[in-house]
């Protein structure tokens, strides 16, 4: 692998880290303020993540 | 500050654990080392003609396999069936009626007698591979969870009817998931109205997925949702249902957006029908992607192991594999759990109705 390639996959996962830490830190605050809605909340929390994992993998399949 | 200082103390083990690992004159022999490890990597993670255990080299050089071949078929102007343990591993070139076949880092090949490899300036290989059917390591696992899937579900149905509507036995355990994938996946995105449609293709997925991934982390070496022809066929499934299921609502949305102003009707056209294909594109990239990334790290972390040959960093790299082989453990359900709630939302998105906005 190519240096240009090494710093794009690290870029990628530094965006794809900050992307899913954001909604883990949503998520969270959102069930401190309402507890009740656990398990919604989990569920959209699940599919934003797994959304924004699917465009890193995407990136890295480019690569 | 407990934290701090225990990653202090990690980190000077590491460095020592280098340390130790330069100092020794051995730096040729772990090339060696890394690039046997490098090809047995790739042979865990890369599908196969046979099912094989276990393989290591003996104290006279040769080469010891354990494991199953399994039958080779190829068309190419006719059929061809053959048995893999033919191949002898690469070593051998297998005759089969007027065509010579090798088998060259996993792929089959069309040869002459003397299975000559020809390669062009890239170092690709330029034979011409026949077209394979063969019962490879990913269809026997296939056919394997499959089976193991229909006598779970059968009994679990058939102790429905014996037991007055009370599951029993291995049912106790799959009764909650099955209605937690009917309560929590299926009817909030699809609606009380279409749901029935989809829940069997929906269940079948889910524990289709949940039972590869788990049977893929046993020490069997089975990869079989981290293989992109079986994640794109199931992806494939749910485009062809999201489809064929689609309503004149969900097209005029892709075609047509209302309540738009028209150039960004014109604009948003292509970009939805964009999205169509996108949906499912990504649905197959990343379950495979996942379930790769994670057998590769954990082989990895595994195969560490033996290039730090000290205790320090051995022991080390065992407890990352560890941990990462119960992270798997996690990541298999949620990928199950992943694919079959955004397939349910594409479902609900295909047969939703009219309504006002």
């Amino acid at each position: 692998m190519e240096i240009p390639a090494i710093v794009g996959g690290g870029l990628i996962v530094i965006g794809v880290g900050i992307g899913i830490g954001g909604i883990g830190r949503g998520a969270m605050e959102a069930i401190g303020r309402q507890p009740d809605a656990y398990g919604k909340i989990q569920t959209a929390m699940l599919i934003g993540a797994a959304l924004v994992e699917g465009i890193g993998f995407a990136a890295m399949f480019v690569l | 500050m407990t934290i701090v200082k225990s990653r202090f103390f990690i980190l000077i083990l590491l460095f020592f654990s280098h340390f130790e690992l330069y100092s020794n004159s051995l730096e040729k022999n772990i090339q060696e080392l890394e690039k046997e490890i490098k090809e047995y990597i790739n042979h865990h993670v890369l599908d196969s003609h046979d099912f094989n255990l276990l393989s290591y080299t003996k104290e006279d050089g040769t080469k010891f396999y354990l494991g199953i071949p399994l039958p080779v078929i190829l068309w190419d102007d006719g059929l061809a069936i053959f048995s893999s343990s033919k191949f002898k591993h690469g070593k051998s070139v297998v005759k089969s009626g007027e065509n010579f076949y090798k088998l060259y880092h996993g792929k089959i090949y069309k040869t002459d007698s003397s299975g000559k490899i020809y390669y062009d300036n890239n170092k690709n290989v330029i034979n011409t591979s026949p077209i394979d059917f063969s019962i490879t390591k990913g269809v026997v696992s296939i056919i394997f969870v499959s089976i193991i899937m229909f006598f779970l579900f059968r009994n679990l149905a058939n102790s429905y009817k014996k037991n007055k509507m009370m599951a029993k036995g291995i049912g106790r355990f799959f009764e909650p998931i099955v209605l937690y994938i009917r309560d929590e996946i299926a009817i909030p995105n699809i609606g009380e109205k279409h749901y029935k449609r989809y829940m069997s293709f929906l269940l079948t997925l889910f524990f289709f997925i949940w039972i590869c991934n788990m049977v893929g982390l046993t020490p069997l070496g089975i990869n079989v949702t981290g293989n992109i022809a079986v994640t794109f066929c199931l992806a494939l499934l749910t485009f062809i249902i999201t489809t064929v299921s689609g309503t004149k609502y969900y097209w005029k949305h892709i075609f047509w957006m209302p309540g738009m102003p028209l150039p960004m009707k014109i604009i948003m056209a292509p970009i939805e029908l964009l999205g169509v294909i996108i949906k499912p594109f990504t649905l197959m990239i990343r379950l495979y992607a996942n379930i790769m990334a994670g057998h590769i790290v954990m082989m990895t972390l595994i195969s560490m192991i033996f290039i730090f040959r000290n205790w320090i960093g051995s022991s080390l790299s065992f407890m990352l594999a560890f941990f990462i082989a119960i992270i798997e453990i996690l990541v298999a359900l949620l990928q199950a759990y992943i694919f079959t709630i955004l397939s349910a939302l594409y479902f609900g998105f295909a047969v939703e109705e009219e309504h006002d906005h």
